[in-house]
């Protein structure tokens, strides 16, 4: 099973796989952004992965490209996970949103634009979640400064 | 205000236009039939909820972005904090993670005393959860019964880790400390309370007429949407979706130990609070056949650059003073690389992802809180539902701040 999957996404996406591997038993893929959600209807339609479990985005400054998203996948039919991840320029912070093809990638999204200012196209109502209306900067940035302070917020009525 | 602030208001505050009696009502933050500070703004027509948003955020302290500057043990006490009234699942799921990226496995006793210690924690999370939403449905007798036996194994689990619902009992690769003598006799003990609490709070609830009319197809959810929301744990369980981390993808030795999977029919409250009310007993099964089967032997993984030595060691042996200051002061050091480690928390998958790049603080630490994507789906919960069912359907959903906004 193990290299089944890496192998079986090479050969869908042989164009856009950028690279495979596996580490202490997780399994990695690394696609291009563009073909994030056309992966991810591979992955639950194809292969049988139905649960989005998780989805977050890691800030590799100064590396390029500076972030990287990333899906982790469950299929409860197979009991098997999967790492998805794509390559995020901070030139052009945004990917297709997975929201419709997962509706619980919903908050998850929401999140990652909070902490990380990814923008996802196609996201129904991609507003900040933890921080509020208001907030300047994105705070798991690595340039985002540990102790930094914000500016008082005007009164709204 | 500049134009572009206003754009970045993404939510117009102006009430929208309202017609055929629709109103905005506002539930939350501190709302006296909640437990935890969540802010729903629903739209009603009469009793009925038209539309909500769940708004969180009030009790966000960076968790994440602290721990990208400590030391991956000075992260264990953080966890804690995480899901408060389970810490011990967060605190063994962390040292599990940290331990899978270094790629080593604790002495067989630590891993006994871990599964021990994570159902104790899941115990209280589900007595807690019980309890809370009895009380809020009126039933306040069954709260105290309920907190009783949680506070009898909360001093259980003091008596072991040193806090109540701070113990930040595990460090990579080991424990704090080993199980105090008495521990069987004292859990036989508390296992005698919380067995009477239980069926008192059993006989109250179970049959009772306003508890099942609350509970009974209220906040309904199916398998299928269940399963797109990414639901974990009791909720999903109650849908019929048969997933338990323990059973699908056994970590620590889960595998050794004969324990049932609750799962309900209609995804509904009242199924939800069966499926709780039997994990609660498989969860004492567990821990009577782990205290059975507990090994022998160290709790911590042997090896100076994992685990602190002993203190006599320390000052009679050179090698382990080196180690004991390089730990101290610049931490355990795993190779660059990335996990995900999934644990079965209170309410659902409690999931670490962890990225090093080889220095002593980790590069970012995910943490994939349970009741996030439950109250992700909250929404979809209450639409079309009584405002009264809110209640009942929050109460399941058992929200934990700590950990949903970390």
């Amino acid at each position: 099973m193990n290299s089944y999957l890496l192998d079986a996404f090479k050969a869908r996406f042989p164009e856009d796989t950028l690279e495979t591997s596996s580490f202490r038993g997780d399994e990695t893929v690394v696609i291009r952004k563009e073909a994030l959600k056309a992966a991810a209807l591979f992955l639950r339609d194809e292969l049988g992965f139905d649960f989005l479990m998780d989805l977050t985005a890691v800030d590799y400054l100064p590396r390029q490209p500076r972030f990287e998203l990333v899906c982790h996948f469950y299929s409860s039919k197979h009991n098997y996970r999967l790492r998805l991840k794509c390559p995020v320029t901070a030139e052009d912070p945004s990917a297709a949103s997975l929201t419709p093809v997962w509706a619980g990638a919903n908050w998850f999204e929401r999140e990652v634009w909070d902490m990380f200012g990814i923008r996802f196209e196609g996201h129904p109502d991609l507003r900040r979640l933890l921080m509020y209306d208001g907030f300047e900067g994105h705070p798991l940035r690595k340039d985002y400064p540990l102790k930094k302070r914000q500016p008082r917020i005007a009164h709204r009525d | 205000m500049t134009d572009r602030k206003r754009q970045e208001f993404a939510k117009n505050w102006e009430l929208e236009k309202l017609e055929n009696g629709r109103m905005v009502l506002n539930m939350g933050p501190s709302h006296p039939a909640m437990h935890g500070i969540v802010r729903i703004e629903l739209t009603v027509e009469g009793e009925r909820v038209t539309g909500s948003d769940v708004e969180i955020g009030y009790l966000h302290r960076g968790f994440e972005k602290t721990c990208e500057n400590v030391t991956y043990n000075q992260c264990v006490p953080y966890t804690d904090r995480l899901n408060y009234i389970s810490p011990l699942i967060n605190n063994v799921g962390y040292a599990l993670a940290v331990e899978k990226l270094l790629g080593i496995e604790t002495t067989p006793r630590c891993q006994y005393i871990r599964v021990i210690m994570s159902e104790l924690s899941r115990i209280t999370d589900h007595l807690t959860c019980l309890g809370a939403s009895a009380m809020e449905l009126g039933a306040f007798t069954v709260y105290f019964y309920l907190i009783n036996a949680r506070e009898t194994l909360f001093r259980l689990a003091d008596s072991v880790a040193g806090g109540r619902i701070t113990p930040a009992y595990t460090r990579v690769g080991g424990l704090t400390r080993d199980l105090p003598a008495d521990f069987g006799q004292k859990a036989a003990e508390a296992f005698k309370v919380l067995g009477k609490n239980m069926a008192d709070a059993d006989k109250l609830l179970t049959r009772n007429r306003i508890f099942y009319d609350r509970m009974h197809g209220t906040g309904a959810v199916s398998k299928e949407e269940a399963i797109a929301l990414s639901f974990t744990g009791p909720v999903l369980r109650a849908s019929g979706v048969p997933l338990d981390v323990r059973k699908a993808t056994p970590y620590l030795v889960y595998d050794r130990f004969d324990f049932d999977i609750p799962v309900g029919s209609n995804g509904d409250n009242y199924d939800r609070y069966l499926v709780r009310m039997e994990e609660l007993r498989q969860s004492v099964r567990i821990i009577e056949q782990a205290l059975a089967q507990l090994p022998g032997g160290p709790v911590n993984y042997p090896d100076l650059g994992v685990t602190l030595p002993p203190k006599e060691e320390v000052y009679g042996n050179i090698e382990a003073l080196i180690s004991h200051f390089k730990l101290t002061f610049e931490g355990v050091k795993p190779p660059k690389g990335e996990i995900y480690q999934a644990v079965e928390g209170g309410n659902g998958e409690l999931g670490f992802y962890i990225v090093s790049d080889g220095t002593g603080r980790p590069w970012r630490v995910r943490v994939r809180p349970p009741s996030f994507t439950l109250t992700a789906g909250l929404s979809k919960l209450i639409q079309g539902a009584y405002i009264a069912d809110i209640i009942p359907t929050f109460g399941q959903i058992n929200m934990i701040g700590g950990e949903l906004e970390r």
